[in-house]
């Protein structure tokens, strides 16, 4: 068998861009294997998604339905995902908060292995490598899994979105087989989300990110900012440390990693673990009042002054450019 | 609570862009790169001590944290410094560097759990050095024990914990009853992360882990330190994921320094063309 299955990540009843990279993933591994790819979808009510879903020129949409999968829970979610993927090749997702969870609970459960973050899809004949990165992306190992499944995640800024082809991929409906006893001693309590209107993080085209040094002024400041830019906003550790803002706006080797057109690194230092997450960006402006800050190693334009004249400034004139 | 914490050493994680590939490709070379714990499992470490005691000056202790490594004798070194932070009880499961990898190490733990049966296993999200975070996830699958992966707070309440998980859009709270397995973010070592049923609801911890005192350094040479062998523990266990090689990540060009805010947007404009 030499079939990719992807596993869909649905929330609030949407899909999650991260989905359609790792459809992406699924149409180079197919192509690479001779096999085509299916897209399996797991919730209480899947319904107003599978539309989406089947435009996505999959050769199936594989769909679980009970009430036990409302809310994502690995437990609950891992035996359907195992029972469906153990007839493929490969199974995976996107490397997404919901990926990193569940993705190495279903590998256990079908003895295979996992590579995990998966940044380039390369192949030995029909046989598949991945590479990944490691040590806060300062290497790159290439490995093979050796197990009937191959799991992996890939990460999302590596793999752009999958365009729908149009297709309408017939449906088929999968038995959801019963959970086990870890299952029975887990419950879902509530997810605080933090209210969001900008552009998703991980897809946005410019992101600007703040550090320690905007301190309880990182919203005041950065909110104009990346409003002028239509601008998705992120943060170093230090700033979500300490409740400058929300933790989900960490950029980073364990936070998230996004590789935008344009990225503004602004009174970061440029440590190891924040790069890690944003060198791969296409362009990277830092703004910063030490001229030997590490961030200015990596990027195109520096800027050596103070954050907090500068940054008006700059709002001010970017926004009159803008209205020009 | 008895709790089971699995350490880790990394080589040191502040000099990771310090690690070079040979030309032919065949390994990550750390050397000259200082042995560190890696920092995820010594925040595991601080959310079990937090969770044993009752958070006073001085700290009564209320259940037992054993620790876990696996590599060659001198990964004790990490076991010594967990046990002088105030671990009880420490386990170094003997192998070498090259049979390890999660799933081996998942196997292990398995078989360490069913001896010791503790209510908890705590550990790090992630190691810094192979960036996988995956073993918290296969272990509770091999036990079919609930898990709450990246923990940002935990409270204690009667048979089990409420977890506060840190997810891409939020904070997600699961409630998870006895045994479990938890793996811990960045943000459950701030001061008020951890509550136990003894913790006072007032206490604040100091930001980031303890550090041993000296007597407890002394004292820690005392303390139990069991040897086992992998094969024992992880018995066939084979790495099911193989490196055929490794590569350096692309270089980034050096950029260029901008005098003032109107030659930084003349820039991005005309030459970036990223407007
Ligand atoms: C296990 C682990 C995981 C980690 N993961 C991540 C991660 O995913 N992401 C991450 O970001 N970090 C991570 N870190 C933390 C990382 O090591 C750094 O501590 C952190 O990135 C520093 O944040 P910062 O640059 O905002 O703060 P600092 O390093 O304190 O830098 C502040 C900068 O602001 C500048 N500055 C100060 N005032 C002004 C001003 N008025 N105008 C202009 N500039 C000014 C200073 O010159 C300085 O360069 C991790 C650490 C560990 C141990």
């Amino acid at each position: 068998m030499a079939n990719v299955l992807v596993l869909a990540e649905i929330s609030g009843g949407k899909v999650k861009k991260t989905t359609h990279s790792a459809v992406t993933f699924a149409r180079k591994a197919a192509a690479l294997l001779g096999g085509s790819y299916s897209i399996l979808a797991l919730g209480s009510d899947v319904s107003a998604v599978l539309g989406e879903l089947a435009a996505l020129g999959a050769d199936k949409v594989l769909v679980a339905e009970a009430p036990t999968l409302e809310h994502y829970l690995a437990e609950h979610y891992a035996p359907v995902v195992a029972a469906a993927a153990g007839s493929f090749r490969v199974l995976v997702a996107t490397a997404s908060a919901f990926g990193k969870d569940l993705l190495p609970r279903v590998a256990a459960r079908l003895d295979a292995g996992y590579a995990a973050d998966v940044t380039e899809l390369l192949s030995e004949g029909t046989s598949l490598r991945y590479k990944r990165p490691m040590f806060a992306g300062n290497a790159f190992g290439i490995c093979r899994i050796e197990s009937a499944v191959e799991v992996v995640s890939v990460r999302q800024s590596a793999f752009t979105a999958a365009e729908p082809t149009g297709s309408s991929s017939p449906v088929e409906r999968l038995a959801v087989p019963a959970a086990g006893a870890g299952a029975s001693r887990i419950e879902w309590v509530n997810l605080e989300q933090v209210k969001n209107e900008r552009p998703e993080l991980t897809e946005a085209r410019v992101v600007v990110s703040g550090g320690r040094a905007l301190k309880e002024q990182f919203y005041e400041l950065l909110n104009p900012f990346a409003d002028v830019l239509g601008a998705a906003i992120g943060a170093s550790r230090a700033a979500c440390d300490n409740g400058y803002c929300a933790p989900d706006l960490q950029v980073g080797q364990t936070g998230k990693v996004v590789a935008p057109a344009l990225y503004f690194a602004v009174g970061i230092s440029g440590a190891i673990q924040h790069l890690a997450g944003m060198k791969s960006s296409k362009i990277i402006v830092a703004i910063n009042k030490d001229g030997d800050a590490p961030i200015f190693q990596v990027a195109d334009y520096g800027l050596v002054g103070d954050l907090f004249k500068v940054l008006p400034e700059l709002t001010t004139k970017l926004r009159a450019l803008k209205d020009a | 609570m008895k709790v089971l914490v699995a350490l880790k050493r990394v080589a040191d994680p502040d000099n990771a862009n310090k690690v070079k590939i040979p030309a032919d490709g065949s390994k990550i070379d750390t050397t000259g790169l200082e042995w560190k714990p890696n920092p995820f499992d010594e925040y595991a470490l601080e959310t079990a001590l937090r969770l044993t005691e009752n958070g006073k000056t001085p700290k009564v202790r209320a259940g037992e944290v054993v620790v876990v490594t696996f590599g060659p004798p001198e990964t004790e070194t990490t076991l010594r410094s967990a046990l002088a932070t105030g671990a009880d009880r420490a386990i170094r499961v003997n192998a070498t560097d090259e049979q390890l990898d999660g799933m081996t190490v998942a196997l292990g733990l398995k078989k360490l759990v069913e001896t010791e049966q503790p209510d908890l296993v705590l550990v790090g999200k992630q190691a810094v050095d192979g960036d996988t975070n995956q073993v918290a996830q296969l272990l509770a699958e091999l036990l079919d024990w609930p898990q709450a992966t990246f923990a940002a707070t935990i409270r204690e309440e009667a048979g089990g914990l409420v977890v506060g998980r840190e997810v891409d859009d939020g904070v997600l709270s699961v409630r998870l009853k006895f045994p479990a397995v938890v793996s811990v973010d960045l943000r459950i070592v701030a001061p008020r992360s951890v509550f136990s049923l003894h913790t006072d609801p007032a206490h604040k911890y100091n930001e980031g882990v303890r550090f041993a005192p000296l007597p407890a350094i002394m004292q820690a040479r005392k303390k139990p330190l069991e040897t086992k062998q992998l094969a024992d523990v992880a018995p066939g266990a084979r790495a099911k994921v193989t490196y055929v090689s490794f590569e350096a990540p692309p270089k980034r060009k050096a950029g260029v320094k901008i005098a003032d805010v109107d030659a930084l947007l003349d820039k991005l404009k005309n030459e970036a063309k990223a407007l």
